[in-house]
């Protein structure tokens, strides 16, 4: 368990924080190297059922993370995915997916440092937690090995 | 079969310094579908795009992934360069292995492991993606200015001037707007009429332009380059090109005490009347809520004195409809009125007035023709107080920011008041003096040492009425917070610029975004100062926020620029990153069951309803369809369709998918 290296997928949008993920670089912040980030065009095109897919392949957490309120590129696409996001999170409280693997946020593209806090306290509460086994065990299908050649 | 081609830039050293690169592309050269992979220095230099290039040549590349800084970058340029060496741009994905991974992790195996998943990721997604072609949208070479204030008529003249058409909507009776109310200019001193009213008739008198004054905007439909405007030309009960503009019927109108408007309440009009000397058109308006003849049904006397039988009480609201390509936002602002304040007497004291009212007092055209004559009595005030930051900067009022142009007509005022009341005394109560301007220093240092205007740094808390006095009671915090306590004839309060009422709603008709204070927001606070987020809408002046003039007549010529920019081309092309239905054989036509979830959930107003009906005629089916010039792409349709029949390309399921899918999962 010592040597648990967590494996975060993070669902972000273009517009703001995948903008401000690129300012963490160039203010050459460092952060954890567990995540992963997927772009999308805005957080209301997140499909939450990738989230679920992302889990069923391995993932131990998940960051999803847009502009903030009232500052949606598209004027309500956030909008649209909090809202989705308080009802996913309901649902998946009920078929007893652990919702703290989860982490919703807003990262402006001007919050570089906020992005690196955002991922390396979501590596670390991740870290406690362990790997997500149960849910992998729910679907009969253990984490492939990542060996990169 | 995808034949993939995987380019790693070392970016100089930015990426090789803490990737392996080489590892990288030959990792990924053994992913199925991979063909060709290799590692450059600099990818985005031009011997690395002829190296891309040549590959899609030599190799017959069908898809290409660059791995290298942002996409927000540089996808723009190795697109284009796919497409000379005649791929489609979008089967062209890139891996941000700089911002995201080289420089935020430390050099090592794990920064590379990331490197190449983050390759891996988007050669999965390469597969599925497809080739787009942009979208082209005509173009209707006719602009909408809205807002008649010295912002909208530099707007319009300087379009109208590039030979393109301009509509000027302003829902006074005259164009001029806040400007035509001010005595003089800061830092010159210029008068504001003698430099507006030119330009005003220049509007009225250009060949290219439409004015449609007493007129507002009712609704907006359509999309950039094809806007379709409902403009609403309220009743003047006035026959205009019957009137001449000479004036009898305002001389004769008995309701006689209406406060102007024009002159912030401080001086008196007719209901039937022309809101200033100079104003464009020059004819006259009949306010119906203060007219005799619409409230009590009694007088017509305009129409027996009118010489030209000009006057139409019967005359009703007009809806104009136009199309127009831009839409130039010059809405302006407004001030704070006196009654805002508590502290200083709720506007319920005449000689405490705003900064607009003290325009209009030291004007030569207004009600004291230019003497500086308290409202109470009309006595010259022989001591003056002038409060900056009343309301601005100020959180407790929900004002928190900083209203911008009062500390220079503060100055002006002061100086003018020591020009014209000779062994006047001026006090000026500030919080910071922001000058910041070409030549706005000099000038308030002009007003401080040349006419001896006492300026106090510090806060006013009260201001109450002691034997015909206003007792001004601040603290001076030059002096320790010592209090100051002032005896004055008259107080100026430079309160806080706010958006107009009725902004907010504005915005939601033209799909524009504001801010907390209901200014509309501009796209970028720094490059993109005049666009929305709305294409082909522009704002000026200062509707976006607290402007002086040459700062709003600076964003009007670029809004216009914008606006003349977009009218160069008979075409507008588009991003194909859009919304689209699907579209299946007979006799299931679409997957789609018509839910129209996708309708409510679309900030554009982009879906629309189809019926696919027989050769008969009689409907089949009723299914969603996207219509691509109003979709922006932000793909919250799609992630509500129910049957999954809504797609948003270059960000499909598939592609969505097939990247969480590649992501954990060696391949």
């Amino acid at each position: 368990m010592a040597d648990f290296e967590p494996r975060i997928v993070a669902f972000v949008c273009n517009w703001c924080t995948y903008a401000g993920a690129d300012l963490t670089g160039t203010s050459r912040i460092k952060y954890a190297s567990n995540v992963r980030i997927v772009r999308f065009p805005c957080t209301g095109r997140i499909d939450y059922m990738l989230l679920l897919k992302a889990f069923d392949e391995g993932a131990d957490g998940i960051i999803v993370s847009g502009c903030h309120p009232n500052d949606c590129h598209y004027t309500s696409g956030n909008f649209h995915a909090r809202r989705r996001w308080i009802m996913f999170r309901s649902l998946c409280d009920f078929l007893g997916i652990d919702i703290r693997r989860i982490k919703f946020s807003w990262v402006s593209a001007a919050e570089g440092a906020k992005w690196a806090d955002i991922v390396n306290s979501t590596v670390s509460s991740i870290r406690e937690l362990g790997p997500y086994e149960e849910y992998r065990k729910i679907v009969k299908r253990p984490a492939k090995e990542v060996t990169n050649g | 079969m995808s034949k993939i081609g995987v380019f790693v830039c070392h970016c100089g050293e930015n990426i090789s310094a803490t990737v392996d690169c080489a590892k990288v592309a030959e990792t990924a050269g053994k992913y199925d579908g991979v063909t060709f992979s290799v590692d450059y220095k600099y990818m985005c230099s031009d011997p690395g795009q002829t190296l891309i290039k040549n590959a899609i040549a030599e190799k017959g590349l069908t898809g290409v992934v660059v791995a290298a800084c942002s996409p927000r970058m540089h996808e723009p340029t190795f697109r284009k360069a796919c497409a000379e060496a005649g791929l489609n741009p979008y089967m062209c994905e890139m891996a941000n292995l700089r911002e995201h991974c080289s420089w935020v992790h430390e050099k090592g195996d794990p920064t590379t492991d990331k490197a190449i998943d983050l390759v891996r990721v988007l050669v999965e997604k390469v597969k599925y993606n497809q080739s787009l072609n942009a979208i082209k949208v005509p173009v209707t070479k006719t602009a909408l200015v809205i807002g008649g204030g010295i912002a909208g008529i530099q707007a319009s003249l300087d379009i109208a001037n590039t030979g393109h058409k301009v509509i000027l909507i302003e829902k006074d009776p005259s164009i001029g707007g806040h400007m035509s109310q001010l005595s003089e200019t800061f830092p010159t001193l210029d008068c504001s009429q003698c430099i507006l009213t030119p330009r005003m008739v220049e509007v009225a008198q250009h060949p290219n332009i439409t004015l449609y004054t007493y007129a507002e905007l009712e609704s907006l439909e359509g999309f950039i380059g094809n806007f379709k405007a409902k403009i609403r030309r309220k009743s003047k009960s006035l026959d205009e090109k019957l009137c001449t503009g000479c004036g009898l019927c305002t001389t004769k109108c008995p309701s006689k005490k209406i406060p102007s408007e024009f002159n912030e309440g401080l001086g008196m009009r007719t209901a039937i009347y022309v809101p200033f000397p100079q104003a464009v058109p020059n004819k006259p308006v009949i306010d119906r809520k203060n007219c005799t003849y619409y409230t009590k049904g009694k007088c017509r006397i305009c129409e027996k004195v009118c010489p030209t039988g000009a006057i139409r009480f019967d005359q009703e609201d007009q809806i104009v409809e136009v199309e127009v390509g831009a839409i130039v936002l010059a809405t302006g602002f407004t001030i704070k009125q006196t009654d805002f304040f508590p502290e200083y007497g709720y506007g319920k004291h005449p000689d405490i007035i705003t900064g607009l009212q003290f325009e209009r007092l030291a004007s030569a055209s207004g009600p004291t023709l230019g003497e500086i004559r308290r409202p109470s009595d009309g006595k010259v005030p022989q001591t003056i107080v002038f409060l900056s930051c009343a309301g601005s900067r100020d959180e407790a009022k929900g004002i928190p920011y900083c209203s911008k142009i009062c500390c220079m007509y503060i100055a002006k005022h002061a100086m003018l008041y020591q020009h014209k009341v000779h062994g006047g005394k001026s006090y000026v109560f500030y919080m910071d003096i922001r000058a910041g301007g070409k030549m706005y220093e000099e000038f308030v240092r002009r007003a401080i040492e040349d006419d001896g205007v006492n300026y106090v740094r510090g806060r006013v808390s009260r201001i109450y009425e002691k034997n015909g006095k206003l007792i001004v009671k601040g603290a001076d915090t030059l002096l320790g917070a010592m209090p100051v306590e002032i005896e004055a004839d008259m107080v100026v309060l430079a309160t806080a610029g706010v958006a107009n009422e009725g902004a907010e709603e504005l915005a939601q008709k033209l799909h524009v975004s504001y801010d907390p204070y209901h200014f509309f927001a501009e796209a970028h606070p720094k490059l993109k100062p005049v666009e929305t987020n709305t294409a082909g809408i522009f704002l000026a002046g200062a509707c976006q926020a607290p402007r002086d003039i040459p700062e709003s007549v600076s964003m009007a010529s670029g809004a216009a620029v914008k606006v003349a920019g977009l009218f160069s081309q008979d075409e507008l092309t588009r991003e194909p990153l859009i919304a689209v239905v699907n579209r299946q054989p007979a006799p299931v036509y679409s997957s789609c069951v018509g839910c129209f979830l996708c309708v409510s959930a679309c900030p554009y107003q982009a879906i629309e309803k189809e019926e696919i009906k027989d050769r008969s005629g009689a409907v089949i089916k009723r299914v969603a369809k996207v219509n691509p010039g109003l979709c922006q792409g932000c793909g919250t349709c799609v992630a509500f369709c129910r049957t999954k029949s809504i797609d948003i390309q270059g960000y499909t399921h598939e592609q969505m998918y097939s990247e969480v899918m590649a992501l954990l999962n060696e391949y």
